[in-house]
């Protein structure tokens, strides 16, 4: 990606540094998104347990309690519906609340609130009332934590009519998808790959980021097409990378949008290729993949060569730490599939 | 006795030590005579605590904490508003029997706790109903018709919760508590809390609604907050065909002690305690004293919905008791005794419901079929391009079928 040319500093975590072109990390970048509109616009809240002092378990909202005061920046109650509950009262109200649920695994006790209030009142209210509440859920296994912290929920929600679904996969992308995920009249549900918080990359504050419910290709390739989002796109470049030094060019998309789906540039892309592999931790039945594969044989059916595979978890509860090596799509799983796809 | 009194079943354990293959004792308790008793004055007599300024028979009493004055004319406003407010409720039951609504949801018998509540609102105020706050409805100024469309099967709600202060119906149970905390939240947050010109938002459900999470969490977010908040929970004995004894074991009023704020425990079936109390309570949020909860004592005297049948889990007998105590009639007595009230009034009231009942009636039947185009409207702020591709398509389809147009050569 080619950056403009800007002064450079490395300002790393923690530090307060404003220019525009920055090495941070994910939680960093998420951070600076939640300062900026916090700062931009009055209306703008952070809520969720542990957010203040501590900072999110996280440490994704470091210091905004400290600068944006209890009322800007608040740590609720132990109770998921209770915060999903009130942001929706708080934007009825006119306010912008940006929740933080600790744990992918945690997010179903407000999955009531999301589905049947959050999702629905603007359609209801035929457009009277608007939802303008960002759900923040950090998502993804490969942490070794306990069960209910390694999840990947994010299809039960694209199933949900009323609701957008985001999903990041790096430091600029978390900035300003979070900025404009907090600007969208919309709910939006925002997915952090928590493994990948503390990685590090290029941040440019003054760019001109794509639309936020858009698809991006990261890699160009005429062999094969990969499909993913969110913590196996870091996984899915990798393994393009190692691909390319046997001579195979892959072509990487990284959905970030998982609803709406922008899937334009994945059907352009299999136009090219004649094949798709699509990537991601979540189980595959019934998921955002599964869909994937359905509008691109609708779309691209007499351009493909081989069948549309996946490479996902299972259909399993999420294992327990030692196994969770052999339930994550890695990069010789990726590659397994881009080799079966050319075989055919 | 009353509901702080109520017996726990008697367990018939240990009797004998056969092996049984019974159900455990405590759900194969048949309750003695003593507790089906009980059991109907629990649902009937509001306990020492019962907040009232009219008694069922009509009498005005005072009460040392909420007393206040009313003049003939606010009587007999608040006698009109009842009248009205059953008037079209039994109307729309009606059309749902004649097959024009898809089903209806009765308020019968909780005309004072919804009329009390409502007109103790004032236009700032924010009201989060349940689905059967008609009579809250009526108070903040919705035209009855606008009630229609959900049941008719047109709308999800057709009006403008910001601008009448009156949010949409929610259906799934206690959801809306939650939502009304987050919009009292704001509200103190806005600054809009301390003196007498304060906001406060009032949120109704029912005895069933106290067993959800979302108004437990609403308690814990709303005390914590100091939202200005009034919990107004209508208790009318059933949630659908659950009896309260299968909600709680204390009062519903007293669980506000837990959660660190007043709970008062009201007569529902006296709009001057309802209205007196609610006041009360309201006036605490605006400056800043908040949450309270009020547990309006009254009675479902209808079905659940038009799809229920209570008679399969009530007692005609209770459906009797409460009759004596209906809230319209003890201020219609209330109001020839005291106030002079002549035919003439009554009669006034009557025309003015039966044009209602007429005009909800025929705006029913002329309510239009929506268009299809709205399946796809409003679901975001900001269009999706799937529901657009999948609204043209649709609407293409639907084109496919209309008559060509007539012109050109015969």
């Amino acid at each position: 990606m080619a950056a403009p040319a800007m002064e450079r500093t490395d300002v790393g975590d923690g530090s307060t540094g404003r220019s525009a072109v920055q090495t941070v990390t994910m939680a960093k970048s998420l951070n600076l998104a939640m300062r900026s509109a916090l700062e931009s616009d009055p209306k703008v809240l952070v809520m969720g347990e542990d957010v203040g002092k501590l900072g999110g378990v996280f440490r994704v909202t470091d210091g905004l309690q400290k600068d944006f005061g209890e009322h800007r920046v608040l740590g609720t109650p132990l109770a998921e519906s209770g915060i999903i509950g009130t942001a929706v009262g708080l934007a009825i109200r006119g306010y912008r609340p940006v929740c933080e649920i600790q744990f992918d695994g945690f997010i179903f006790p407000g999955y009531d609130q999301i589905v049947s209030q959050l999702a629905k009142l603007h359609f209801r209210s035929q457009g009277k009332v608007t939802m303008s509440v960002v759900v923040r859920v950090p998502f993804g296994g490969g942490i070794g934590a306990v069960e209910h912290h390694s999840e990947s929920p994010e299809s039960l929600f694209a199933h949900v009519a009323g609701v957008k679904v985001v999903a990041c996969s790096n430091p600029a992308d978390a900035y300003w998808m979070l900025r404009q995920a907090i600007a969208c009249d919309d709910p939006v549900l925002f997915f952090e790959p928590k493994r990948r918080y503390y990685e590090k990359a290029e941040l440019d504050t003054e760019a001109q980021p794509p639309p936020l419910f858009t698809s991006r290709v990261l890699r160009r390739g005429s062999a094969a097409t990969i499909a993913t989002y969110g913590p196996t796109v870091h996984t899915c470049l990798a393994a393009a990378s190692a691909a390319a030094e046997e001579g195979t060019e892959l072509e990487v998309v990284d959905l970030r949008s998982l609803s709406p789906l922008d899937l334009e540039p994945v059907f352009e892309s299999v136009r090219r290729t004649g094949r798709l592999v699509l990537a991601s931790e979540a189980p595959a039945e019934s998921s955002v993949t599964s869909e994937i594969a359905a509008r691109v044989q609708q779309e691209c059916f007499y351009s493909l060569e081989a069948p549309v595979l996946r490479v996902t978890g299972f259909d399993v509860p999420y294992p327990p730490t030692k196994l969770e090596k052999h339930y994550l799509p890695d990069l010789d799983r990726v590659l397994d599939a881009v080799d079966r796809s050319l075989a055919f | 006795m009353s509901p702080e009194h109520w017996t726990r079943p008697a367990h018939p354990a240990n009797e004998t030590d056969d092996v049984r293959t019974e159900p455990p004792a405590a759900t194969a308790a048949k309750p003695t005579r003593e507790q089906v008793i009980a059991g109907l004055r629990a649902t009937s007599e509001g306990g020492a605590d019962l907040v009232q300024l009219l008694t069922p028979e009509g009498q005005r009493v005072s009460h040392p904490d909420f007393d206040i004055d009313f003049t003939a004319e606010q009587l007999r406003d608040l006698y009109r508003d009842m009248v009205l407010v059953r008037r079209f409720d039994r109307e729309g039951n009606a059309l749902q029997r004649q097959g024009q609504l898809g089903i209806w949801v009765p308020l019968l018998g909780q005309e004072a706790a919804q009329v009390g509540a409502g007109r103790a609102m004032r236009p700032r105020d924010m009201a989060f109903p349940s689905y059967r706050e008609h009579g809250v409805a009526w108070c903040r100024g919705l035209d009855p018709t606008e009630l229609l469309g959900i049941f008719r099967g047109t709308d999800h709600g057709s009006w403008d919760p910001l601008s009448t202060g009156f949010h949409l119906y929610t259906i799934v149970i206690g959801n809306q508590a939650l939502n009304a905390t987050g919009y009292a939240m704001g509200q103190k947050f806005d600054g809009k809390v301390g003196d007498d010109d304060g906001e406060a938002t009032m949120v109704f459900f029912g005895d069933g609604a106290t067993s959800q999470g979302d108004v437990h969490e609403a308690m814990v977010w709303g005390s914590v907050y100091d939202a200005p908040l009034v919990l107004f929970c209508q208790n009318n004995q059933w949630a659908i065909s659950e009896p309260l004894e299968r909600q709680t074991r204390v009062p519903l009023y007293r669980r506000a002690e837990g959660y660190g704020f007043p709970g008062i425990r009201v007569d529902g079936n006296d709009v001057l305690a309802s209205l007196a109390v609610s006041q009360w309570a309201l006036d605490e949020c605006r400056h800043g004293n908040g949450p309270v909860l009020i547990e309006a004592f009254t009675y479902r005297m209808d079905a659940h919905t038009t799809t229920d049948d209570p008679t399969r889990y009530r007692l005609t007998d209770e459906l009797e008791a409460w009759k004596l105590k209906d809230p319209i009639e003890r201020l219609r007595v209330h109001l020839v005794r005291e106030h002079d009230a002549g035919q003439d009034f009554f009669d006034d009231v009557q025309a003015e419901s039966d044009a209602l009942a007429a005009r909800f009636r025929d705006f029913c039947f002329a309510m239009p079929e929506p268009d299809p185009s709205r399946i796809f409207s409003e679901v975001y702020a900001e269009e999706s391009p799937v529901v657009a591709a999948q609204r043209d398509e649709q609407l293409r389809y639907l084109d496919g079928f209309a008559e060509p147009a007539q012109g050109g050569a015969h």
